[in-house]
Formats: C-alpha cells, sequence, structure tokens
C-alpha cells in the first residue's frame, strides 16, 4: 500500500470554483435569531429585563426632570416675563450709594414703551415710635407694635401685583398732598385688630394719626409687604424725613422686560445712566435649563448605570447562553454553518434583545413619567427624541453585549463543541 | 443521475485515505487512527465494524471534515481537503457531506422539522425549497406525524431517523452514519437502509459505522477496525 503514496498525486490543483463556500442569506441569519429567541421565551424575557430596566430608568429620569422642569416654570413664567426692578448702584469700596432715584420716577418710568405700572419704595426709619390702633381695640392688651414702615408711591401696588380685602390704594392726590392716610398688610391689620376701612379707622404711627384706606389681601412679588405699613412716600418724606426711593418697581408687558430695562437706567439718571442698577429676573427658558441641569444630572448617572448593569446583564446571559448552547454551535458548524453565520446569529440575537428591551423600555419610561405627573399633579413633558432614542441605545447596547460571546461562539471548533453535551 | 450516466468519474474514487493518522495528544496519547490507506468509489456502500474505542467514530469524523489527520492526506473528490481553511471544509459539511452522529446531535429546543431543515441553512437553498425537502427527507424516515415535535420528546430509535432526515437533506454525495440503526427494530432497520441502498443506487456514497452483522452484511463492502488500523473483510 505504501507505494500509493509515492506515486504523482491524484489531487487537482484545487480551483476555489470547485469548491462550496458556506452560504446564508440576511433573512435566513435574522429568522435564525429569531426562532433562537423564541425556542427559549422564559429566558429571552429574563436576559431583555437589564436593558429594560436600564433604558427605562434613563427614559423616566428625563422624563420626570423634564416634567419638573416646566412645572416650575409653569409657575414662574408669567411673573418674571414682566418684571423689572431698578435701585442705585453701590459703590464696591465704600458701600455708598453713588445716586439716589428721583422723587418722580414713577412718572418718567411711568412713560415709556411696554410699561403697565411703576412704583418705588423706600424703609421708613421710625426708630423707636411704634404702632397702634385708635382707639385702642387690640383684645391681646398689647397696645403698642413694633412694625416695619415703608413709603411708596401710588404706582407701587399695581407695580408689585398687590390685591386689596378691604379699601384701595392710596392714589396720586393723597400722595401730593402727602394725606396722612396708610395701607395696611393683613399681618399689621390683624394684630391692630382693623378689619376693614368703610368706617375710616385710624392708627397712630409715634404721634401721628393715619387713616387706615386700604388693607392688602396678597402681594405677589414684594411678600414682605404683608407684613408692613405702608405709607405714601410725600408723607415719609415730610413728617419721617426718607432721603430718597431706594426702590423701582416695574410690571411690564408680557416679554418686554429687556425693553424696558435698556430704557430704564437713562430715564432714571440721564448724567450717568451706570448709576442705576437694572435687574430683570432669569428667563424662564434658563431656570428651565437650570433646574433640569440639576435633575438631569443626578438621575442621568443613576440611569446610566442601570443601563450598564443591564449590558452587563446581556452580555453575562449572552455568554452562559453560548455555553449552555455549545452544542448546538457543533451542530450547525457541522452542518456547514461558516464562524461568521455563528457570530452573526448570537451577536444578532443579543442585538434584537438590546432593541425589544430598548422599546419595551422606552414604553415603561413614558409610562412612569405619566403616572409620576399625574400624581404630582403636572403636566406630563417629554421631548419627542427621548423615547425615539430609547430603541437605539437599546440596540447599541444589546450589540456591544454580544460581541465578546459571539465571537467565544464563533472559536469554538465543531468537534469539540459537539462533545460538550448540553 | 444514475451511475451508468458518469463511467469516468466511477473510475476515480471519492474518498482515498493516504496514510491518515490521528493521535490525540492525550496524556496518555493516544494513537486512534495509524496510517490508514482506504478508498471507496462512488456509490459504495461501505460497513465499518470493530469493536468499542477502535477509532470508527475518528474515521467517520476526519472523512465528515470535522476533524484534521495528525499525517497522511485525505483526497476527498481528489481535492486535498487535509490542508484546506476552515471556510472551505464548512463548505464541504455543508454542501457535499451528510452526517449521522452516534449521538444523533439534535438542538433539544427547536422542533423536528427545523431541526431537519438546519441542515439547508447554510449552502443557500431558498426556503420554500428547504422546507419541501424536509418534509420531504422526514416522510421517508416515516415520522411526518412528529414533524412539529420536540427532539425532548422523542423516543431514541425516532430521534435517530431525525438524524438521518437530516444528514440526508442535502443529498449529499457522501453520507457518513456512525451507528444510524443503533436504536431501530429489525422492521425499522430494514426501511432506513432500504432508503440509504436507494440513495447509494443514485451515486451516493455510504459509510456506514455499525456493531450490528446484520447490517455490515447487506453493505456492499466491509472493513473492520482494530486498535487503529483498518482490515478488508472478506
Ligand atoms: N477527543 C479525544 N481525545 C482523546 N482521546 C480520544 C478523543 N476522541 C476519541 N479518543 C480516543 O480514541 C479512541 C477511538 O475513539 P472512537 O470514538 O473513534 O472509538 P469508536 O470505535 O467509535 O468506539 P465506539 O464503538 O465505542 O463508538 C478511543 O480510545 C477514544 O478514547
Ligand atoms: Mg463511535
Amino acid at each position: 500500500m505504501r507505494e500509493q503514496r509515492d506515486r504523482t498525486p491524484t489531487a487537482e490543483p484545487t480551483s476555489d470554483r470547485d469548491l462550496p463556500r458556506p452560504r446564508m442569506g440576511t433573512r435566513e441569519l435574522v429568522a435564525e435569531a429569531v426562532a433562537g429567541l423564541l425556542a427559549r421565551p422564559g429566558r429571552t424575557l429574563l436576559t431583555m429585563l437589564g436593558t429594560l430596566l436600564g433604558i427605562g430608568a434613563l427614559v423616566a429620569t428625563v422624563g420626570i426632570a423634564q416634567s419638573a422642569g416646566s412645572q416650575i416654570v409653569a409657575q414662574f413664567d408669567v411673573l418674571t416675563l414682566t418684571e423689572v426692578t431698578a435701585q442705585p448702584r453701590q459703590a464696591v469700596v465704600e458701600e455708598r450709594t453713588l445716586t439716589t432715584l428721583p422723587w418722580d420716577a414713577e412718572d418718567r418710568v411711568g412713560r415709556l414703551n411696554g410699561v403697565r405700572a411703576a412704583g418705588t419704595r423706600a424703609t421708613v426709619e421710625v426708630g423707636d415710635q411704634t404702632v397702634s390702633a385708635v382707639p385702642v381695640r387690640d383684645p391681646t392688651g398689647i397696645t403698642d407694635h413694633q412694625l416695619d414702615v415703608v413709603a411708596a408711591s401710588p404706582g407701587l401696588f399695581d407695580a408689585v401685583v398687590a390685591s386689596f380685602a378691604h379699601g384701595r390704594a392710596f392714589d396720586r392726590g393723597h400722595d401730593e398732598r402727602a394725606d396722612p392716610v396708610v395701607v395696611l398688610g393683613p399681618g399689621p391689620a390683624e394684630r391692630l385688630g382693623i378689619t376693614r376701612t368703610g368706617h375710616q379707622p385710624a392708627i397712630l404711627l409715634g404721634d401721628r394719626r393715619l387713616v387706615v384706606i386700604g388693607i392688602l389681601d396678597d402681594v405677589q412679588r414684594s411678600p414682605d409687604l404683608r407684613n408692613a405699613v405702608i405709607v405714601p412716600q410725600e408723607l415719609a418724606r415730610e413728617e419721617f424725613g426718607l432721603a430718597a426711593p431706594e426702590q423701582l418697581r416695574v410690571d411690564t408687558d408680557l416679554g418686554a422686560t429687556e425693553v424696558v430695562a435698556e430704557q430704564l437706567a437713562l430715564a432714571l439718571d440721564p448724567e450717568d445712566p451706570d448709576r442705576i442698577e437694572v435687574s430683570v429676573p432669569p428667563s424662564p427658558g434658563d431656570v428651565r435649563s437650570a433646574v433640569e441641569a440639576d435633575v438631569d444630572a443626578l438621575f442621568l448617572v443613576l440611569g446610566a448605570v442601570a443601563l450598564l448593569v443591564g449590558a452587563l446583564g446581556i452580555a453575562n446571559v449572552t455568554l452562559v447562553s453560548v455555553l449552555e448552547r455549545t452544542s448546538e454551535i457543533g451542530v450547525r458548524r457541522a452542518l456547514g454553518a461558516a464562524r461568521r453565520h455563528i457570530a452573526g446569529q448570537f451577536l444578532l440575537e443579543s442585538t434584537a434583545l438590546g432593541f425589544v428591551g430598548g422599546v419595551a423600555g422606552a414604553s415603561l419610561g413614558v409610562i412612569v413619567v405619566v403616572v409620576v405627573a399625574i400624581a404630582q399633579d403636572w403636566v406630563p413633558v417629554l421631548d419627542a427624541w427621548v423615547p425615539l432614542a430609547a430603541p437605539l441605545v437599546g440596540t447599541f447596547v444589546g450589540l456591544a453585549a454580544g460581541v465578546y460571546p459571539a465571537l467565544r461562539a464563533a472559536r469554538l471548533e465543531p468537534l469539540a463543541a459537539l462533545r460538550a453535551e448540553a | 443521475m444514475s451511475r451508468a450516466d458518469r463511467p469516468a468519474d466511477d473510475a476515480r474514487p471519492v474518498i482515498e485515505l493516504l496514510g491518515v493518522s490521528r493521535t490525540f495528544p492525550g496524556p496518555p496519547p493516544v494513537e486512534a487512527l495509524r496510517a490508514l490507506d482506504l478508498q471507496v468509489r462512488r456509490g459504495e456502500h461501505l460497513a465499518v465494524i470493530g469493536p468499542s474505542g477502535s477509532g470508527k467514530s475518528t474515521l467517520l469524523h476526519v472523512l465528515g471534515c470535522l476533524d484534521r489527520p495528525t499525517a497522511g492526506d485525505y483526497l476527498l473528490d481528489g481535492i486535498d481537503v487535509g490542508g484546506l481553511p476552515d471556510r472551505e471544509r464548512t463548505g464541504l459539511r455543508g454542501q457535499r457531506i451528510g452526517f449521522v452522529f452516534q449521538a444523533f446531535h439534535l438542538m433539544a429546543h427547536r422542533s423536528v422539522r427545523e431541526n431537519v431543515e438546519a441542515a439547508a441553512l447554510y449552502d443557500g437553498t431558498p426556503r420554500t425549497l428547504r422546507r419541501e425537502r424536509a418534509e420531504d427527507a422526514i416522510a421517508r424516515v416515516g415520522l411526518s406525524h412528529r414533524i412539529d415535535a420536540s427532539p425532548r420528546t422523542l423516543s431514541g430509535g425516532e430521534q435517530q431517523r431525525v438524524a438521518v432526515a437530516r444528514a440526508i437533506l442535502s443529498r449529499p454525495s457522501l453520507l457518513l452514519a456512525d451507528e444510524p440503526t443503533g436504536n431501530l427494530d429489525t422492521d425499522n432497520t430494514d426501511a432506513l437502509l432500504g432508503l440509504l441502498e436507494e440513495l447509494c443506487a443514485d451515486g451516493m456514497t455510504l459509510v456506514m459505522v455499525t456493531h450490528d452483522d446484520e447490517v455490515a452484511r447487506r453493505a456492499g463492502r466491509r472493513v473492520r477496525m482494530v486498535d487503529g488500523l483498518l482490515h478488508e473483510v472478506a
């Protein structure tokens, strides 16, 4: 028999065309991957759980942050869009004011475009002078009260969006004549036992008798006025030595804050507008971004961690399933599956898992956002791209998680794989 | 295509082993095949008999391009396949060779139909044709009534027949069967051998390992393996 080896080999030059190549269409590969997943639905669901929860957490996080952000902004919106304040700039070194606001600031500013109401205010130094009702009707027995006294120009009440429980604000006439009238915040009114204004109740501020013409209900922009005794600024100037208004408050047309702010300084101090400090509240967009950035940063980290755990979960279970399905891999290799077909199938399976996990996670996340929003009485807000991007992220996670197990599977030698009995 | 149409091809052996050895490194090293020479012609039905551990399965694995000889040359259809890259050997396995494993090796979580169809997954057979052929092959081994069953629910003999159906699905030119009748009763053995002989008559080459003398006797030619060596049996 030996001489057989020595004779000219019967082997032909092996042309590539003679040899069959492993071939598999994409459709077949996808069908096999899907069938592989459906063959063991329990395990498939379990594998998916990690991505589902990770993506769900991410979507829910972004949605809750956005909903919370919009909610806060919704409360701010109208007030912040219409508010401007101005006051004399403080000298940095000596901490004294460089200039003062003019007494007629309200009139100067009131003419500007976009201004709906304007008014000045200042704290009145009353020393140890106390406030008491006339006649004394305080049930607690305390008659003299230490109260904050604020001087206001007539326009201030509208400028700070004040509403009245009783009576009304003092007007331009009261102010110009320095009439002895007063408006009480709800706090002082209660302490002084004054509950209505119809019968012209009066109080004593020091030894000056002032007629109460209004009691405030609420002050949206200057809550401190709720606890103040408010007198006309001309009265404060003549009777209490007020030097100048301290602050100008302006209520503008919707969205006109920037325009008004630009004109304000020049109107108040034409010689040197720089001495006036004008402030506009941050725009709602800024507030929203700030809030969302805070919430997002915290929860995105949590969501990302959840997603990472999900990816490790997929990778781990896929790896375990490669080990478990070693003999199946052997069978397929024996039946003519190329290494890339094995790798492709496992990669497709884990990618599909990631995709479906992403879709399910996005749905879960959206549901969580809606439920939380309803519970909090918010309007649920979620950018459309978030649930749309989620399946992409899931797909990528599945793909990445499948790479190593797929390569492991492809590296197996057919016979060795067959021997590993599952 | 019948044998008579292609006399020229019949002259050349389908299988040609030239001093093929397969040594497992161990420890201790096992010489499962020792410098074998063997020629098998097209359409031949060869039975391999021999005691357990003599190297019969190892021989079939080498013939089926599942294992490589550690020495010697293996020419399949005249092509030296021992040194071919993995991809070509894989293509041969998928499209020219059918294999019935001693341990069946069915995919436990897939149906009988899917198991059989898998044999034509990697050779570009269109889906409908694959389905058709799978149904046909399953019918030929008499398992049409279990086509959607899970292999886990089948008896040993039924699993064996599924393995045969899978092996013949792609109409291989070489069928390697490792004790394909080991779990079958005489009637089923008879039917299966009838089927395989029919395929041989159409030009398929069959190498079958068997422990059953009756089965071996029906083969056109018999070889005995003893301790890694081959002997022709008269
Ligand atoms: N992967 C392996 N590593 C080491 N030794 C092996 C390996 N595969 C087979 N062998 C050894 O090679 C020898 C031949 O094994 P083989 O499976 O070919 O025997 P067989 O003739 O098919 O036996 P049986 O009739 O029991 O199936 C045995 O001694 C076996 O232990
Ligand atoms: Mg054996």
